[in-house]
């Protein structure tokens, strides 16, 4: 097993209070930070940690935080995306409910780092239970005297509130999140102004993962240098990887990045391999948005190397061989899974998910829908996967956020790869409607190159 | 989509209206509209669903216009703008629960409480609906009943048919 910097104390019973967090260590890495470092201190550590973003996009934390504008006056925010709605992924949701001061500590250090005096973590409506956890701990942590006026005789003075959202994928983009904590529909902005020029209320404003805040915490206590250590290249630290589909162990687990594919998913310390003892087939590794791979290109690299978990390993090979890691949601498929229809599953949601605001994604993301959803029912034609791919091929890039590339890559991908299981939908309309494709030469050991696009 | 209108005089009760102040202190003045969605919240709690009626309400205490309330509670999809049963059993239907049976539970609920999607049961205790990813693809097939959003996780027939006897009881 790795090491483990945000799961630590998970186990310890009481680790939800503020009494045994402190016990494990809690809040030294504000008090260090409150009474020994200055602002730029801190983001300078965050740049040295290369912590990347956790929510997705991996853009790395130190820089974002140093982009903040900080004209004379002017209110500054922290916001933390809590909006899990990332198909596959249910890290944050784990973290809030069983640590939620991790993620409290985290907004005070960070909140301190940047200069704001009213920071919120912006929770997916649905996660209400969580949400009555959040504000326990924010109690608890004012009553300690880490939130509020003065923290720890600093001076310094920090609001923090959580805000419920209202069910709506979108906002988990950080500026239709930053317009739906403005009380309006969260149909994202055209960038540029950044939300570090102009966010929530058109003041400069950070938009962090939850995962990415709580990851401040050790960063601090160890400092960004040792924090950097961990891990393999630019893929520094440690992961919550949420784990799901058709495993023995499915569940959240934290890794050092740089661990195998195939011991994640084989090893009894993770996945515990595919449950039922079936093979297996596919793995979406980062969420639906990123391309699916087949079991051969997902365990090695189109050279044969193994595949890791990290940023640059699953992303190598681009889009004709290799996928994302993404926000970390591991979806596995065994061999019973039909491909065609989950990724039929994943273009409802887009579909449904869709702001609307660009044509592109608001009418393409239906029109995969609606074919998918006749190949699935046995009544595709031959030519519906050249016009799925092109219908994907016009989303892809053409919309102001990144809803229509994650629509369009799941489709395009799966269609890439398992181009012979939709056309054997095609061709059995009353057999594949009562058995599924299976495993085909998806598992074979050497990975099978596709033709490049 | 507003066509649904409330039969019920809608009080908002002292208690609602303190926590709806409550939340409008969480930001800086004038951006008080900020406390609309957990208002709606609020609201959905103390009646069941959001009717124009009461969101005309809710614009009046936020001092914006209706059609501001009305956009943002037809956008997300947490707000219900037609009476519900008592308790909404909301399914997950995404790919990860699906790998593992969702469609199954989604259909035997709907066998079992002898409704539609979206229909209310004639004893206006239970509807349900298929949503998407509710983030507990770990724990799946899950399903949530609001309004505090309780999780039912691994789901199997039985514990379905366990789940909507406890909630009958508690009636």
């Amino acid at each position: 097993m790795g090491r483990k910097l945000l799961l630590e104390h998970i186990n310890v019973p009481g680790i939800n209070t503020l009494k045994v967090y402190r016990e494990k260590g809690g809040y030294k890495a504000l008090e260090k930070a409150i009474k020994t470092m200055s602002s730029d201190d801190l983001v300078e550590e965050v740049k040295k940690s290369g912590l990347r973003g956790r929510g997705g996009a991996g853009f790395p934390t130190g820089m974002k935080w140093s982009f903040l504008a900080k004209p004379e006056g002017v209110a500054r925010y922290l916001v933390c995306n809590a909006d899990e709605s990332e198909p596959g992924t249910f890290k944050d949701r784990y973290l809030m409910t069983y640590i939620p001061h991790a993620l409290i500590e985290g907004m005070i250090v960070s909140s301190f780092a940047l200069g704001a005096n009213t920071s919120y973590i912006y929770v997916r409506g649905e996660m209400m239970p969580q949400i009555r956890i959040l504000e326990k701990a924010i109690a608890e942590a004012k009553e300690a005297g880490f939130l509020g006026k003065n923290i720890l005789g600093s001076g310094y003075d920090l609001e923090l509130y959580v805000q419920p959202g209202g069910g709506a994928y979108i906002c988990g983009e950080e500026t239709a999140l930053l317009e739906s904590l403005e009380g309006k529909r969260g149909n994202p902005r055209i960038k540029p102004p950044f939300p570090a020029i102009a966010g929530l209320y058109g003041c400069p404003t950070v938009v962090n993962n939850v995962e990415s805040i709580a990851a401040i915490v050790p960063i601090i206590n160890m400092g960004g240098d040792e924090y950097a250590k961990i891990g393999v290249g630019r893929s520094t630290g440690t992961k919550l990887i949420s784990a799901s589909g058709n495993i023995n162990k499915p569940g959240v687990y934290e890794i050092e990045l740089g661990l195998s594919v195939e011991d994640f998913i084989y090893s009894d310390d993770y996945c515990g391999g595919i449950a039922n003892g079936k093979r297996l087939k596919a793995v979406v590794a980062g969420g639906s948005s990123v391309p699916i791979l087949p079991a051969n290109l997902i365990l090695n690299l189109a050279n044969g190397e193994k595949r890791l978990m990290s940023y640059e390993s699953l992303s190598e090979g681009g889009f004709i061989t290799g996928t994302m890691l993404g926000s970390g949601g591991f979806v596995v498929l065994d061999e019973d899974q039909s491909v065609v229809r989950n990724t039929w599953n994943f273009a409802r949601f887009y579909s449904h998910e869709s702001c609307g605001q660009c044509s592109p994604c608001r009418e393409g993301t239906g029109w995969m829908e609606k074919v998918l959803h006749r190949l699935v029912n046995g009544k595709g034609k031959m030519s519906d996967m050249d016009l799925l791919v092109d219908v994907a091929k016009k989303i892809e890039g053409n919309t102001i956020c990144p809803l229509g590339d994650a629509a369009a890559w799941p489709v395009a991908s799966a269609i890439r790869h398992f181009r012979d299981e939709f056309e054997w939908y095609v061709n059995n309309p009353e057999l594949s409607q009562k058995q599924n494709y299976g495993l085909a030469h998806y598992a074979d050991p050497l990975p099978v190159l596709e033709t490049v696009e | 989509m507003l066509s649904v209108t409330e039969t019920r005089e809608i009080i908002f009760s002292a208690d609602l209206l303190n926590k709806m102040g409550e939340v409008v202190s969480h930001f800086p003045d004038g951006k008080q509209k900020s406390a609309l969605l957990p208002i709606l919240h609020d609201v959905q709690a103390e009646f069941g669903w959001v009717s124009p009626e009461a969101m005309d309400k809710v614009a009046d205490f936020l001092e914006i216009e209706p059609i501001e309330v009305y956009e943002v509670a037809t956008f997300y999809s947490m707000f219900f703008l037609r009476p519900q049963g008592k308790f909404v059993l909301e399914v997950c239907r995404t790919g990860p629960c699906c790998l593992v049976g969702a469609e199954k539970i989604i259909s035997y609920i709907g066998e079992k409480l002898g409704v539609k999607e979206g229909q209310v049961t004639a004893d206006g205790l239970f509807s349900y609906r298929g949503v998407e990813c509710l983030a507990a693809c770990g724990y799946a097939p899950v399903l949530q009943i609001g309004p505090e959003y309780t999780f039912y996780e691994n789901l199997t027939t039985e514990s379905v048919d366990q789940l909507i006897e406890e909630l009958k009881n508690k009636n």
